[in-house]
């Protein structure tokens, strides 16, 4: 259940050409992206370009890479070399990147094309895309609803039809959320197996790059190509295993973990789905085995203070000096600074900026940071641990489905509570990938989450995957029309 | 005076690796502004810093160098500060854990100055203001540095002077950084505080900021000096601060431009990993060290038989030192090849810097050879300085200007004839002699001398001449 391989099958045999493929996309994108707004900047004309020469070489016989010719879209917050890169703020408006991403450079050398780049909240700060000064992205299963946060763009970009697959950035489950709301896979790689060199940091030590997919085949072909050593980013390690000759393994045997804590207060139909799924497994002759990790309910605040802090020392650089919006009038540079600043960021920037600054400052280091540092090993260990008696752990991606539009600014604490189930695999750098396994009584889809253990990609994928072909892909977004 | 002045140093020094600290961008001083950036150095969006290796190996150099321990896991934090030359708004910096720790530089006294910490980190760039405009060249940004911190052991001016001397030296011995304190390679920040004599506690210190001359760095210690016992003995209160020195005033003033305390927040960077120095890679790095100035000092000295103060010249130039090395290799009486070095080599290089380059083209080699022909008497040394002024023109060995017949020198019969001519000729100048005027001998050898074109043997030529005057 490749959507990617089916398509590079119809381009091997020439039932279409890669510019007529592309051509596809972006009158879907034409036709689609006012209402959803999942792109915030298309690039047709480099898309085209791209089908051009990859038509080429099919008419020359060449063999096709595991990416090439297929359309996808990469979140605005990826560096793309002259084309304006802007992390959906005012800040980096007019911002045109002087080199490009490492992921980006992979996915150009294999002929990828790029429709365009994605909505997103503000510096990745958000989780309904609301943030964003281009406007709140909508979920194409129903438009009433948001597509998610903050990667809702590369999400809503998949699921509407206007992309194979996106690229987006996980920094607290801003991949899985939104592939979760819109009936889509959602991967988010160990940390350091993905090179984070062209990415614009929020907070450096949590940030992912990842793909959003209609299937599990799609993530892995995707992962198994990005995944590689970058000497451009010390923490960069590459991965251990391909993951794509994994799939099909067997899971009779594996041992699924279930932490209780996960399923705390989760909403009636989400848990109904997970039910459901855990039942499949179990047929399948997964072991289940509950496990209890107390340590969860620090998750949130040990993600806020370092996320936060991060974020306070990541976004200082953006002064209106070099680059991006910088104020009309001012009597001195520090003023300058000042009004930029005020002006550029949005209110969600500004609010996770102060609190970061706060959590380092002098007074309050120990209090907040370091205790936070340490509270965060506590948490690796506690899942060192677990996974000495399980393969991987099944969570919820997101304890909802999708908000409703605007609901998501009304109580920002509420929403950030939202994140409890994705953030842990992000302080503890694990992989995790979120798969649609059920919808609510509105049709709104649930995702499923499924944590490996570190460079263990390959396990989620595999569960993952075999979860898929169980349930006959009923729960994923529909297929393409071609 | 019954006070007393403490002090304590920041250096910076420049290391002199061929590539920036966290970049491929060129560290060389100069070149039009912004040329020497990339996406990196300049802090652009999503870019990342890697770690140059050579930077960890100099630091590590430098720290083994002034006998410090070197931490085997050390890591990298950020500095957050706003300000146009730093393009990230934050320094990687080390903050609590500095890859060398707990050392010492000795002085001339014997007494230490204990070096708290030396730590790596990433030099800015700079503001340049002309006609009302403020612009920025990143160049120097990402140049790394490693900043050596004392504990505040001074207690005057001269240590601190001799102690930068030594620093330099030191870093310029093992090969890290230029040192040359025009081109901002060398920058000091120093604590001062004063105390009455006899007191143990330490008075409110002040900073002076950033000074690159050993002459400003006395001037401005001496100015804060008075400063302090100043406002002390006319009952005022010393705020603790960072000053600026202005060398046209020669004055220090408060640089009141931040209103309020410094909070840097530093943290851990989370984009570098540890580093990590194993010990065999610090025996490795210490096997490399060459010789350091004071063990070079200490074989002059005890193992030649240099004067200190001659030694001290030869091994205030790193490259001077090494060709005296060479070319008194084969020579027993090393001091003669020391004199001939400081007279006739220093006064062709008459500039410090002529001296640091110690541009001779004649190979050390050939210099040798003409002292080791002095030294066992086959030429005097006014036929040495001769030819030694040839052959530092033209780099050609003493060969070429000594013949072996020259070498030959003038056979005890003729020379005995001359001597009484010499004696005969300047009747003037032996009765002079004989009144008392030693001068007037020197008037007699030299007349030998040049009638011998200085082939004679002077000290020969004295004994027959002094022998012939007391016969007659």
């Amino acid at each position: 259940m490749s959507k990617l391989r089916d398509l590079q099958r119809l381009l091997e045999t020439k039932e279409i050409s890669c510019v007529e493929l592309t051509e596809k996309y972006l009158d879907n994108i034409e036709r689609q992206n006012k209402t959803i707004n999942a792109y915030v900047r298309v690039t047709a004309e480099e898309a085209l370009e791209t089908a051009k020469k990859v038509d080429e070489r099919i008419a020359a016989g060449e063999k096709l890479m595991p990416l090439e010719g297929i359309p996808m879209s990469l979140k605005d917050n990826i560096s793309t070399k002259g084309i304006e890169t802007t992390c959906c703020s005012k800040m980096l408006q007019g911002y045109y990147p002087i080199y490009d991403a490492t992921v980006w450079q992979t996915l150009k050398k294999q002929n990828a094309v790029l429709l365009g780049k994605t909505n997103m909240d503000e510096f990745a700060m958000g989780s309904s895309c609301e943030t964003s000064i281009y406007g709140v992205t909508l979920n194409p299963n129903n438009t009433d609803h948001v597509a998610g946060g903050s990667s809702g763009g590369a999400a809503a970009s998949v699921a509407g039809n206007m992309a194979v697959f996106g690229i987006g950035s996980d920094t607290g489950g801003s991949i899985r959320q939104p592939a979760s709301f819109c009936g889509l896979v959602g991967l988010k790689p160990t940390y350091g197996t993905v090179s984070r060199y062209g990415l614009i940091a929020y907070a450096s030590s949590l940030d992912q790059i990842g793909p959003i997919t209609g299937s599990v085949e799609d993530a892995a072909i995707i992962y198994d190509c990005l995944s590689a050593y970058d000497p451009k980013d010390s923490t960069s390690v590459g991965s251990k295993t391909t993951t794509h000759d994994k799939l099909k393994d067997s899971i009779k045997g594996m041992k699924i973990g279930i932490i209780d804590e996960f399923f705390d207060g989760i909403n009636k139909d989400v848990k109904t789905s997970l039910e459901e799924a855990i039942r499949v497994y179990e047929d399948a002759g997964v072991q289940m085995v509950h496990l209890k990790m107390p340590g969860l309910n620090a998750v949130l605040p040990v993600y806020f203070i370092i996320a936060c802090a991060e974020a306070s020392s990541n976004l200082g650089r953006y002064d209106g000096i070099r680059y991006g919006h910088k104020t009309d009038t001012y009597k001195d540079i520090d003023e300058m600074i000042r009004k930029t600043r005020n002006e550029g960021f949005g209110k969600e920037v500004q609010r996770r900026i102060l609190l970061g600054t706060y959590a380092l400052s002098s007074g309050q280091y120990d209090a907040y940071y370091k205790k936070a540092q340490n509270l965060r090993y506590s948490i690796i260990r506690d899942f060192k641990k677990i996974f000495e008696s399980c393969d991987i752990i099944l969570t919820p991606s997101v304890p909802v489905t999708a908000y409703k539009k605007g609901e998501a600014l009304i109580d920002p604490i509420e929403i950030y509570m939202m994140d409890i189930c994705t953030i842990p695999a992000n302080i503890a750098g694990l992989p995790a990938v979120s798969v649609p396994c059920g919808f609510d009584k509105n049709k709104l889809p649930v995702g499923m989450q499924l944590i490996g253990n570190n460079f263990e990609d390959y396990k989620v994928l595999n569960a993952a995957y075999q979860f898929e072909k169980l349930t006959k892909g009923s729960y994923l977004s529909p297929e393409v029309e071609i | 005076m019954n006070y007393e002045l403490v002090a304590g140093l920041e250096t910076h020094v420049e290391l002199s690796t061929k590539t920036k600290i966290f970049c491929q961008c060129t560290t060389e001083f100069g070149g039009d502004p912004n040329t020497h950036c990339c996406p990196i150095c300049l802090g652009m969006p999503g870019t990342l810093p890697k770690l140059n290796k050579k930077v960890v190996e100099y630091a590590v150099k430098a720290g083994l160098a002034t006998n410090c321990k070197i931490r085997n896991v050390s890591k990298m934090d950020r500095k957050n500060y706003t300000y146009p030359d730093l393009p990230k708004a934050y320094q990687i910096s080390q903050f609590d854990q500095p890859i060398c720790y707990d050392g010492y530089i000795k002085l001339s006294s014997g007494k230490n100055i204990r070096i708290n910490r030396i730590h790596i980190e990433e030099d800015a760039g700079k503001l340049i203001h002309e006609r009302g405009d403020t612009y920025i060249d990143y160049n120097r940004g990402g140049v790394p540095l490693v900043e050596i911190v004392t504990e505040p052991d001074f207690r005057s001016v001269d240590e601190v002077l001799e102690y930068l001397e030594k620093l330099r030296l030191i870093m310029k011995y093992i090969g890290v950084s230029d040192v040359k304190m025009q081109e901002g390679s060398l920058r000091c920040d120093v604590n001062i505080s004063v105390r009455k004599k006899g007191e143990d506690r330490l008075g409110t210190r002040t900073e002076i900021k950033n000074m690159n001359s050993l002459n400003f760095i006395a001037k401005a210690m001496e100015y804060e000096f008075e400063r302090h016992v100043d406002i002390l003995e006319s009952g005022g209160v010393i705020e603790q601060e960072t000053r600026r020195y202005d060398s046209d005033l020669n004055i220090t003033e408060s640089m009141r431009d931040k209103e309020d305390v410094d909070d840097y927040r530093y943290f851990r960077d989370p984009d570098l990993v540890n580093i990590i120095v194993t010990e065999e890679e610090i025996s490795k790095l210490r096997g490399e060290l060459p010789q350091l100035p004071d063990e070079k000092m200490d074989i002059f000295i005890n193992e030649y038989g240099l004067p200190r103060e001659d030694a001290e010249l030869l091994i205030k130039y790193k490259k001077i030192a090494e060709y005296f090395e060479e070319a008194s290799r084969d020579i027993k009486n090393k001091k003669l090849v020391s004199n001939y070095i400081l007279s006739q080599v220093f006064r062709r290089m008459p500039t410090d810097s002529g001296k640091e380059e110690c541009a001779v083209s004649l190979p050390p080699k050939y210099f040798g050879d003409l002292i080791s022909l002095l030294e066992n008497k086959k030429i005097n040394s006014s036929m040495a300085s001769q030819a030694l002024e040839k052959m530092l023109d033209t780099g050609k060995p003493v060969s070429e200007f000594i013949s072996q017949k020259d070498m030959e020198g003038i056979d005890e019969g003729t020379l005995r004839e001359i001597c009484q001519r010499a004696v005969a000729e300047n009747k003037e100048a032996v009765e002079s002699y004989l009144g008392g005027k030693e001068k007037a001998f020197g008037a007699i050898i030299g007349y030998i001398m040049k009638v011998t074109k200085g082939k004679a043997d002077p000290q020969k030529a004295g004994d027959i001449v002094k022998e012939i005057i007391k016969s007659s």
